[in-house]
């Protein structure tokens, strides 16, 4: 069994040449916890996890693995296993030798570093395959060496480099299942990149959203799906509604709203907690109904499609174009008027984006 | 159409192969001829024109150099070029892109254009002995086809394989000789071959380079063909073919010529 070290991660900054692509960024994860790094390609995640791994510099910053300075360490010597996107095994290794290969390292003999590798072949389910070059496995076969190859070191630290990208869907899933579980039972502190958001929701206990070298927000997967800090973050999780709006109007629990165009809408306080005078308004589809009663935001109903449950419909306001969703019973006709009215347990009020 | 071969190709086939091959029967035909001259068919088989080679100082003196040289030169070229080559394709999004260019520049300047400029400033301006000028010339000639076989080699490795390596706790230097260079064998191999055998048939370079007393084996065929005309030109043409020959049937038996097509 391992002993899991919390990683501390401060004010990391790095550069490719002139461009900044790492922004003063500060994380923390606990011992035994498993955190995702989370964002389109480009946002730096990847960059975070290199920098960890030592394969990169950083400018200025400091990361710490327990007790320990990694910033201080060669690659080679900061003990972190490692699970690449295309598995990156050893060629010219057999399994066997592939997962061994980090005991030899550690001048452990030939016999016991047999036992050990055997041991953890076994233990992803590949007894029977220690003799094969890498060639001859299938992708999920090939991840789960690369997997048996990093935890066998027993590291205080597993990273994961987009690990399920190359697998089908169906292996996607099972794969991740295997790596949480595995990943629980040793108890290994954990950074998990990826860009696949149902990938990163269903595996961490903790997902950092990242854009332009910065963590937008770091939270449970729970928090961020339903209440984003920020208006990125927001788009991110599928709010795909975002509605500037300004208070006209307090009256106790009840305030009076308006946005572009003359819009006026009527929110309460109690469902949606605090509004501040400036805001975002921002929902899902599901979050903003299409109702032929004159409540709410008047709409031009356009596109309308069915998704089994409900109907979307694009609907064209004064705010601008939103996506809504309708009952089956009563399908309206793209042209038809209609007006939107929020459903506030599935609003969230967004600080105003400065312009 | 199916299953039949047309005569047309059949006779086209062996045109093409009687162009290639045709010159080197010829050679090979003159060279066991009996006679003082060089003719074609030979007359009366013998073996004469070889023993030949060997009895000729010059001749043997020559071929030791041109192995000398060959194996040096190739040496040298790829203790050059395969870190040439490896740290052109591990950094090839931050370095320039001309660096790669600079190292097939001598095959893009005529030999006979390298040969002059190789003894006008190394020869004659640096004051370099022949034996040392040569092997100069040999490495420069023979340093683009190593580094260009070996990128070819590299540009197929996956560079993360060397961190998986060394983030397992190899440091990077030693994973460069357990990760890296076994996964490349293939083409440094290639490389060797091709550049010992550009080396051991240079003409161009050599033409110029050698001096008093020390040339190599090509220069000495073209000076013996200038005054005699005798088979043992045929024969040592013969056993030089071989030589090639026989780097590429050794290479062929201990690893298989199929990685040349890689």
């Amino acid at each position: 069994m391992t002993q899991a070290a919390p990683l501390t991660i401060a004010n990391l900054t790095a550069h490719y040449g002139k461009t900044k692509v790492l922004d003063d960024l500060s994380l923390d994860i606990g011992a035994g916890e498993l955190v995702s790094l989370l964002g389109a390609s480009g946002c730096g995640k990847t960059t975070t996890l290199r920098l960890i791994a030592g394969f990169l510099k950083p400018t200025s910053g400091t990361i710490r693995l327990g007790p320990q300075d990694l910033s201080a360490l060669p690659a080679h010597k900061r003990n972190i296993g490692l699970v690449f996107q295309n598995y990156a095994l050893f060629p010219h290794l057999s399994v066997l030798e592939n997962v061994a290969f980090g005991l030899k390292q550690r001048g452990m003999s030939g016999s016991e570093r047999t036992r050990a590798a055997k041991s953890m072949l076994e233990r992803v389910g590949l007894t029977a395959l220690g003799d094969r070059l890498p060639s001859a496995l299938s992708g999920g076969q090939r991840q789960r060496v690369a997997l048996a190859r990093a935890l066998v070191i027993e590291p205080p630290l597993l990273m994961f480099d987009e690990p399920l990208s190359n697998l089908d869907a169906k292996l996607r899933v099972d794969m991740r299942v295997e790596i949480r579980q595995l990943q629980r039972a040793n108890g290994t502190t954990s950074v998990f990149v990826t860009h696949d958001q149902e990938e990163a929701f269903s595996i961490s206990d903790r997902v950092a959203i990242m854009d332009a070298g910065r963590i937008r927000q770091l939270d449970t997967p729970e928090v961020l799906y339903q209440r984003p800090a920020n208006a990125f973050v927001a788009r991110f999780v599928g709010f795909e509604n975002l509605i500037p709006l300004n208070v006209t109007a307090r009256d106790g629990e009840m305030i009076e709203a308006s946005g572009a165009g003359g819009v006026s809408l009527k929110l309460s306080q109690k469902a949606l907690g605090e509004i501040p005078d400036d805001f975002i308004l921002a929902t899902r589809p599901e979050g903003l109904r299409v109702v032929a009663e004159e409540t709410g935001l008047p709409c031009t109903l356009g596109l309308r499609t069915y998704l089994g449950r409900t109907y979307h419909y694009q609907a064209e306001t004064a705010v601008g174009a939103l996506t809504a969703s309708g009952p089956l019973t009563q399908p309206l006709s793209p042209g038809d008027r209609a007006w939107l009215t929020p459903v506030a347990e599935q609003c969230c009020i967004l600080p105003a984006e400065p312009a | 159409m199916t299953g039949r071969i047309s005569p047309l190709l059949i006779a086209f086939t062996v045109l093409v192969y009687l162009f290639l091959l045709g010159p080197l029967v010829i050679v090979i035909g003159a060279s066991i001829s009996d006679t003082t001259f060089l003719t074609f068919p030979p007359q009366g088989l013998s073996l004469r024109w070889f023993e030949k080679i060997f009895e000729m100082s010059a001749f043997r003196r020559t071929m030791v150099t041109s192995l000398q040289i060959a194996f040096a030169s190739t040496t040298i070229a790829l203790l050059i070029g395969i870190p040439a080559a490896y740290a052109l394709n591990r950094y090839r999004i931050t370095l320039p892109a001309w660096l790669s260019t600079l190292f097939v520049l001598p095959v893009l300047v005529p030999e006979i254009v390298l040969g002059f400029s190789i003894l006008r400033s190394i020869q004659v301006g640096a004051g370099v002995p022949v034996l040392g000028a040569l092997l100069i010339g040999h490495t420069l000639i023979v340093l683009p086809y190593c580094v260009r076989v070996i990128s070819a080699s590299l540009a197929s490795f996956d560079f993360s394989v060397e961190e998986a390596a060394i983030s397992l706790g190899s440091p990077p230097i030693k994973t460069f000789f357990t990760i890296v260079l076994p996964n490349v064998q293939s083409g440094v191999i290639a490389a060797f071959i091709l550049a010992f055998i550009t080396s051991i048939n240079d003409v161009s370079v050599a033409l110029f380079l050698t001096g008093p007393g020390i040339s190599t084996l090509p220069i000495q065929i073209l000076a013996h063909v200038e005054q005699f005309f005798d088979p043992v030109i045929a024969s040592v043409s013969v056993l030089l073919m071989f030589l090639t020959v026989a780097v590429m049937v050794i290479v062929e038996r201990t690893l298989g010529l199929t990685f040349l097509a890689k």
